[in-house]
């Protein structure tokens, strides 16, 4: 019975968090719109009872994302944009973490506070502060003025350049986290061992460390792109009218259009389409689990 | 001490070239001092240990063989060249780790490959090698898992058979039994002066275990402190240590300290306790009268029985103290008037239906000449 009860937390935590508001976010998806409060139809009447209720229910609203080309473009080019920042974000993270785990014990958490310590200021702060660096008049396009690089300032904000370096500043501990945790645990004698049986510095990295740390970069990887891929504050403050992202589009078919039913069509297939790298995400870190033992 | 010329003895032998020659080699971590100016030869097919104490500098001396450490002063030649310069992946020698250090990642077959693919050899080649060493080492059933999924003892095998395999002109062997249990180390050290027998292959072996260093080398370096205490077989070792360090260090020994009067030609008289008679002892190295000399005498040198021996070169009285049983010896502590307790061994050959001694008892302590050596220090 004792068991059974700490089983029940985790999902009536689930239930209460996810499974009921995504039936809500479904249903309102399979709703119409109307001039009301809230705006659509049909609402729950214990009068007409299920058959009125659920007859009204219809794939309208999904229909009609795939009739407009800019659902599909939004999906599509969220998914390039996510994609290339985990690329970015590993390049840089690695060797972060690399540099992490190889320097001497005592400077170890004091690099794992550096990495941490952005999260204590408000995450819109610091996207605003970025907005502060990146314009036309901000301190990068001075610095570079300054020291000559450049003419004329660069168009960085409002670009999906801008959008780039803010997703890959954001994530960038979710991608150095694990990769550290991974490199940290490798014996360093595993790399003895292969330059001792005839590998340069360069090959024991690539046939050892690499290897060992493959499960922390999948790992990185996801925690990036899964969040990048709705992404909707950082395209929204840094990109421009060109960004074209799922997250922003959602935001702005509810908020904007009121098209409550339409922005909830697009919510449940953008959670359809994160279920798939989830899913990739937890048979990696169940894999990983299942290796140690 | 005179070697039959049928013994492997190429250290006795002036024309023989070492394997490998420190020459005045010192490392410095720092202020600390590993390696102090230590010099040795080490021969072909050698299997030879370094023993000592942790921080002893044995493991130093391992890894600058390796060409992961580099000397501070001094030369080491392989084979007459020296390697100081030397990468550890250009140097023809392996090493088997103390954690084995297996690729987490490769199954058995790929961690023994591991080797021979960066020598870029024809697949068929490499193929041939890694059977060859799994049947060295009796692998071949576990050749596809993973390190995790064999036990304690085949992973050490794999290990041996990954650095075996690319044929090295020295393997080094650091703390190589180290996580094994007891009865599995003992089989395991006879496997490996097989396996060392069979490829002839030059071996040197990092312990701090005496028994197992004893046991497995032909020659045995004991080490403290950065500098060699003593080069020699392990018979040697532990008949004729140079010094009390040795002695002590090796197996169990009573130490008698006494002065020395010379009593004829190498014979000694040692006057070790006021009123007690003086102990005859004899040594090939000049005592002058008067000096002190530690007495190293082994426990199983010392015949215990309750009647004076007649005849006998030393002869003391004393009452036993206490009795270890250990079933194949047993050890007698027995103490003297003077309060010097002195340790004697007997071999349990017979099965023990009657004990002629218990605790308490009065013996005699009897021993010849011969039977123990004279340490100047």
């Amino acid at each position: 019975m004792r068991k059974f009860a700490l089983i029940a937390i985790p999902y009536l935590w689930l239930l209460a968090l996810f499974l009921v508001p995504f039936l809500i976010v479904l249903k309102i998806s399979l709703s119409d719109i109307a001039l009301a409060i809230p705006p659509y139809v049909p609402k729950w009447d214990w009068a007409t009872g299920f058959r009125a209720f659920f007859s009204q229910l219809d794939f309208e609203n999904f229909i009609f994302l795939t009739e407009d080309d800019l659902y599909w473009k939004a999906y599509l080019s969220s998914f390039q944009i996510a994609a290339i920042s985990t690329i970015f974000t590993l390049l840089i993270g690695y060797p972060i973490a690399y540099g992490m785990a190889r320097a001497p014990g005592e400077w170890r958490p004091t690099l794992m506070m550096l990495i941490i310590l952005p999260f204590w200021t408000s995450f819109l702060i610091r996207v605003y502060a970025w907005m502060g660096i990146l314009s036309q008049e901000g301190l990068l396009n001075q610095f570079l003025l300054w020291t000559g690089i450049i003419a004329t300032p660069l168009t960085i904000l409002n670009t999906n350049t801008a959008v780039y370096i803010g997703i890959v500043y954001t994530y960038l501990p979710f991608m150095i986290l694990p990769i550290y945790a991974a490199l940290d645990r490798m014996d360093g004698s595993l790399i003895e061992a292969a330059e001792d049986l005839g590998c340069s510095r360069l090959m024991a990295f690539w046939l050892v460390t690499i290897p060992l740390s493959k499960n922390g970069i999948i790992a990185g990887s996801f925690l990036v792109f899964i969040p990048a891929l709705g992404e909707f504050v950082i395209p929204s403050l840094l990109g421009g009218s060109g960004t074209l992202m799922i997250g922003k589009v959602l935001w702005e078919e509810f908020f904007s259009n009121r098209d409550w039913p339409v922005a909830s069509a697009v919510a449940v297939i953008l959670l359809l389409l994160l279920i798939i790298p989830i899913v990739l995400f937890q048979r990696n870190q169940q894999k990983q689990a299942e290796a140690e033992q | 001490m005179d070697v039959p010329e049928t013994e492997f003895a190429p250290w006795n032998d002036a024309g023989q070239k070492p394997l490998i020659r420190f020459r005045n080699v010192t490392k410095r971590f720092g202020e600390f001092v590993a390696i102090d100016d230590l010099s040795l030869d080490i021969y072909e097919q050698e299997f030879f240990a370094l023993l000592g104490p942790s921080g002893c500098g044995k493991t130093t001396m391992m890894r600058m063989l390796a060409g992961f450490e580099s000397p501070s002063e001094g030369e080491i030649e392989l084979a007459g060249q020296n390697i100081v310069p030397v990468p550890p992946n250009k140097r023809a020698v392996n090493m088997m780790f103390q954690s084995y250090a297996l690729f987490p990642h490769l199954s058995v077959w790929d961690n023994i490959a591991f080797g021979l693919r960066r020598d870029r050899l024809p697949k068929e080649q490499i193929k041939a090698r890694v059977e060859e060493m799994l049947k060295l080492t009796r692998l071949e059933r576990f050749a596809t898992r993973k390190p995790h999924q064999i036990s304690g003892g085949q992973r050490q095998r794999v290990a041996l058979a990954r650095s075996l395999a690319k044929a090295p002109k020295l393997l080094l062997l650091d703390e190589p039994m180290g996580a094994l249990d007891k009865k599995l180390r003992q089989e395991t050290q006879f496997e490996l002066m097989d396996i060392q027998e069979t490829t002839g292959t030059t071996f040197v072996i990092v312990t701090h275990d005496q028994e197992e260093a004893m046991t497995v080398a032909s020659r045995v370096a004991v080490m403290d402190e950065g500098r060699l205490i003593q080069v020699s077989t392990p018979a040697d070792l532990y008949e004729w240590p140079d010094n009390v360090y040795v002695a002590d260090f090796i197996g169990d020994v009573n130490l008698i300290e006494g002065r020395t009067t010379a009593s004829g030609d190498e014979r000694y008289r040692i006057n070790w306790i006021d009123g007690q008679p003086p102990l005859n002892g004899v040594s090939n190295t000049v005592f002058s009268d008067g000096q002190t000399c530690h007495l190293a005498i082994r426990p199983e040198k010392i015949a215990i029985s309750t009647d004076k021996p007649k005849g006998a070169d030393n002869a003391v009285q004393g009452k036993v103290l206490d009795i270890a049983y250990l079933g194949n010896l047993s050890t007698y502590h027995v103490e003297l008037a003077s309060g010097t307790v002195i340790k004697a061994q007997t071999s349990n050959t017979r099965r023990i239906s009657r004990r002629s001694f218990t605790w308490e008892d009065p013996v005699w302590l009897s021993w010849t000449a011969t039977a123990g050596v004279m340490l100047a220090q």
